[in-house]
């Protein structure tokens, strides 16, 4: 891969031309998390069968519920002579399985490489009234971007397509990023008890994360509907949460523009001080102060910060995984006094260097940065670096393991644990988490290797 | 309700109806189809080599979900839990891949220095005309190792046809490795993947009876055995689809017999070593596999016994790729005493599903490439206690509160041979008769997770300030 490292990273190493164990995933696993949060929404991603079953494999892994995604199912003759025909079939049989209420396209590689176009076949649908659920398309080639950005595309496809202008109402629109169902669902907790009115968009804190059911859902329930998705384009604002996303190619975005919806633009509330940021906004917006027991949530996380600021305080961390995350934790381990020694990310939006840098400007000179990389290349980077420990997602694991320091395992995917979709990034009770997770493994790593072993700190 | 496509109506079979099962097509457009596409079924059967270069060309994602996901070990080298791919960006796609393709080769060869290289090609290179075999002699005259492209389109047929891309690249290899120190007793074990370990467990049996295990196609596989698995005797094939191309093809070049044969379960795992012995002709072979064989079993039944009487009678479906394993399933539950009620495949063949039906009780739903709703449907339906399948079944049995059990490529317990038995009725065992269930079942009424912001108390006692205001509705009574 044609990384963009710093540093310590060999000449002979940035001239590999292919990727080695990427640090990303495909476009269409993006717009396909972020459909599945959309209530009675199901997705068909146009174009071969493998794609379809392969991203449900993965998250399946991840999340751990039924995760349905049909394909247009492209044969030979579909390549040669166009998509169309098995793109109404699909919305079709989707249909009569499902009796969806969205419907979500889209398309992968091989659709794209032929020169598909979604939005003209469905011009061709039959007025039949069967396949009557509206219906939202996004261009998702691989070939360009990474799932993030799949994930990013997908909701402002969402709202291009079916939010409504109107007079502005009570309620805000919430943009996050891709980020864990418990994140979600924590979220709209301190939204809600600003007693602020609010659509959030994707929310797949249900549908990717939800009890047992006594009989089969065609659909798993929960998510936002999609009235509220028209009704973003009456909200008296957009709250999105992003660093690297294009400040013109959101959903909020084009909200502001097209529905006149004012925009928040916020970094994703991870650790102390961007979560005040978001505590301060919802303050200005809806004129209360911060809820008590969150603010006493704060003071616990602080009082706890101090009880182990001596654990962590001058250690080392490699950061990997998606970009927005990958800062978020940069800058809290930072507020720590841990360094984030490499930042390591396979996205490529180009603006994973600057934000951390700017972010972090007394350490900016200790940190490596390494964007549109794979895991060998931030290997390398790890390797001369020797942090302390890994904060990343399972994938993140060999290399943890190659360098005996322990793993904390963040972000997406998550395949060797069990609490990938209740895993909390976001707020002071994200924060907790992660602080508690991350002085725990050092503390032990310390009492693991002693050769005392004592049983108090 | 859940319905049964039209298109699909004669891919399920109730036992009620004339038996015709209308399999080996390609899948219905917009069915969640539990299949994958060419490419995976090439990645599967080939990714085990181990001291290969498996460099996926395409888009990052056919290689990003294929990295590291399978449970398959190596005693040596573990260059195939890496992930390479050319990770094709848009000017490759307008002016094509090759460069890009030749590049990485020659790359990766030259730090890596594996024995062979296998080169995938996804969907779109079937679209942009790279001409990959030709990238593929150059790289490979150069380097001075084979260099095999696989003709993996994800599209251009079923998961079966990138079995057979697989077994031609296979193919190319064979035969040119030396035979010399091979002699007449020894044979090549095909179509184990060695998953836990099961490729060993296999090949230690084999040794016991006196045999030499020349190449493990692929499990634990390494090119230089592959290369001389023309000099074996035999070729033991396991599993319906995948590796048969290859034995069909070694007996038409080098007329080397194969049999066909199932690790699963007590009952084939035996036949399978008497089947061999058989084949030799040979009587002290054939009394070295009746003691092992009266060992192994003798080692395992005491305790298969005592798991049993806590299955008794439960009802079982299994939904498998290939039909041999189903087979193998279907008889391993009756040494466990229970009962299969569905099965299915996703690459049966007409043959296999007659087979199944006979092998199977009267009233068994058989399914060819289904989805997860027709899953749940029948789970439901039939009062499925155990669901055996891989991690995209999964969550249809646990959502419906029933046991599971992965038979797929990414687990990590060895099922095959006797010990693979004994771990296979400890995992059902396991699962079946987890408490969790009764939790479940007693739960007052199902916990919808409605959107916390839209009132889900539905108790009429909530505090929210968006509470919807519902009267208590009945509670449910326990089930
Ligand atoms: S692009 Fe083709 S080869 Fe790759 S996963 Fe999709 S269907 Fe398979
Ligand atoms: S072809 Fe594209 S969409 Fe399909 S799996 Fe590969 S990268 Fe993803």
């Amino acid at each position: 891969m044609s990384a963009d490292c710093e540093a310590a990273v060999t000449p002979a190493a940035l001239e590999v031309a292919a990727t080695r164990n990427a640090c990303k995933l495909c476009t269409p696993l993006g717009a396909c998390v972020a459909f599945a949060g959309v209530e009675g929404s199901r997705t068909v991603l146009h174009g071969s069968q493998g794609c379809a079953t392969y991203i449900r494999r993965y998250m399946i892994s991840h999340f751990k519920e039924p995760i349905d995604i049909a394909s247009s199912s492209f044969a030979e003759e579909t390549t040669i002579f166009g998509g169309r025909d098995n793109l109404l079939k699909s919305l079709a049989n989707v249909t009569r399985q499902y009796h969806p209420a969205m419907i979500g396209i889209a398309t992968t590689c091989l659709a794209e490489t032929i020169g598909e176009d979604p939005a003209m076949h469905l011009r061709g649908l039959p007025d039949d009234g069967l396949v009557s659920a509206p219906i939202v398309h996004v261009s998702t080639p691989s070939y360009c971007g990474s799932h993030a950005d799949g994930y990013v595309a997908a909701v402002r496809a969402m709202v291009a397509q079916l939010a409504e202008r109107g007079s502005p109402a009570e309620h805000v629109n919430l943009f996050a990023p891709m980020c864990s169902p418990a994140d979600l669902r924590y979220l709209k907790e301190i939204v809600r008890e600003f007693q602020l009115p609010h659509t959030l968009l994707p929310d797949y804190s249900e549908t990717l994360d939800g009890t047992t059911w006594r009989e089969y859902h065609l659909i798993p329930p929960g998510g936002t509907k999609v009235d509220d998705i028209r009704r973003t384009g009456s909200a008296r604002a957009s709250i999105e949460f992003t660093h690297v996303a294009s400040a013109s190619e959101t959903g909020a975005a084009w909200l502001e523009e097209a529905c006149s919806v004012p925009r928040h633009r916020l970094s994703p509330p991870i650790g102390v001080r961007k979560t005040d940021e978001l505590f301060h906004t919802l303050e200005s917006i809806t004129g209360r102060c911060t809820p008590a027991p969150h603010a006493a949530e704060r003071g616990r996380l602080l009082d706890s910060l101090v009880d182990g600021h001596k654990y962590v305080s001058g250690r080392r961390a490699a950061v990997v995984g998606d970009e927005d995350l990958v800062i978020g934790l940069a800058v809290f381990l930072a507020e720590l006094g841990i360094t984030p020694v490499v930042c390591g990310s396979g996205g490529s939006s180009g603006r994973l260097r600057t934000a951390v840098k700017s972010e972090i400007p007394d350490k900016a000179a200790e940190i490596a940065v390494c964007q549109a990389s794979d895991y060998l290349e931030i290997e390398e980077e790890v390797r001369s670096r020797r942090p302390d420990l890994i904060v990343g997602s399972s994938k993140a694991y060999g290399l943890a393991r190659k360098l005996n320091v322990p793993l904390i395992r963040v972000g997406f995917p998550i395949h060797d644990r069990i609490d990938g979709n209740r895993t909390l990034h976001f707020g002071y009770r994200g924060a907790q988490q992660l602080f508690d997770r991350i002085a725990n493994a050092l503390i032990e790593s310390k009492q693991d290797s002693s050769t005392v072993g004592y049983a108090y700190m | 309700m859940i319905n049964i496509l039209q298109e699909r109506e004669r891919q399920v079979n109730c036992g009620t109806e004339p038996f015709r099962m209308d399999c080996d097509k390609h899948s219905a457009a917009g069915s969640v189809s539990q299949r994958a596409c060419v490419f995976c079924g090439s990645r599967v059967v080939l990714y085990p080599v181990a001291d290969a270069l498996h460099l996926v060309h395409g888009p990052i994602g056919c290689a990003a979900y294929t990295w590291d996901i399978r449970g398959s070990l190596s005693s040596g080298p573990e260059l195939h839990r890496m992930s390479f791919s050319t990770d094709l960006r848009e000017m490759d796609v307008i002016f094509g891949g090759e460069k890009r393709l030749y590049g990485a080769l020659t790359d990766l060869i030259g730090i890596y220095r594996p024995k062979a290289a296998f080169v995938y090609s996804t969907c779109i290179v079937g679209v942009i005309g790279d001409d990959v075999a030709a990238v593929c002699k150059r790289v490979g005259a150069e380097q001075q190792i084979p260099v095999l492209a696989v003709h993996s389109e994800g599209f251009k047929g079923t998961k079966k046809d990138g079995y057979q891309a697989a077994c031609s690249a296979l193919g190319e290899l064979v035969g040119t490795g030396p035979t010399r120190d091979i002699g007449p007793r020894s044979l090549n074990v095909l179509g184990d993947f060695n998953i836990a370990g099961e490729t060993w467990a296999i090949r230690r049996y084999y040794e016991r009876m006196g045999l030499q295990v020349v190449a493990t196609v692929t499990g634990d596989g390494r090119v230089d055995d592959i290369r001389r698995a023309h000099g074996a005797a035999l070729n033991v094939v396991q599993c319906s689809g995948a590796m048969t191309h290859l034995a069909r093809a070694m007996k038409d070049k080098y007329g080397i017999p194969f049999l066909r044969v199932s690790y699963f379960g007590i009952e084939d795992m035996s036949k399978a070593l008497y089947d061999v012995a058989d084949h030799f002709r040979d009587a002290a072979m054939m009394e070295r596999a009746r003691i092992m064989v009266r060992e192994e079993v003798t080692r395992i039944l005491p305790e298969i016994r005592r798991l049993r009487s806590g299955l008794e009678g439960k009802r079982a479906a299994v939904y498998t790729g290939g039909a041999f394993k189903a087979f193998s399933l279907v008889r391993s539950l009756r040494t466990l005493g229970m009962k299969t009620v569905l099965a299915g495949t996703q690459t049966g063949n007409a043959d296999d599903y007659q087979a199944l039906r006979e092998l199977c009780d009267d009233d068994t739903v058989l399914v060819d490439d289904t989805n997860p709703l027709e899953l749940a449907k029948f789970i439901q339906e039939r009062g499925v206690e155990l669901l055996i399948g891989g991690v995209k079944e999964r969550p249809v049995a646990y959502k419906l509160g029933v046991g599971f059990c992965d038979h797929n490529h990414e687990r990590k317990t060895c099922l095959a041979g006797f010990e693979g038995m004994l771990n296979f009725a400890r995992e059902v065992h396991a699962t079946v008769t987890s408490p969790v269930w009764k939790l479940i079942r007693s739960s007052r009424r199902e916990t919808t997770a409605a959107p916390l912001d839209q009132c889900g108390h539905d108790c009429g006692r909530c505090t929210l300030p968006m509470c919807c205001g519902a009267p208590v509705p009945p509670a449910n009574a326990v089930i």
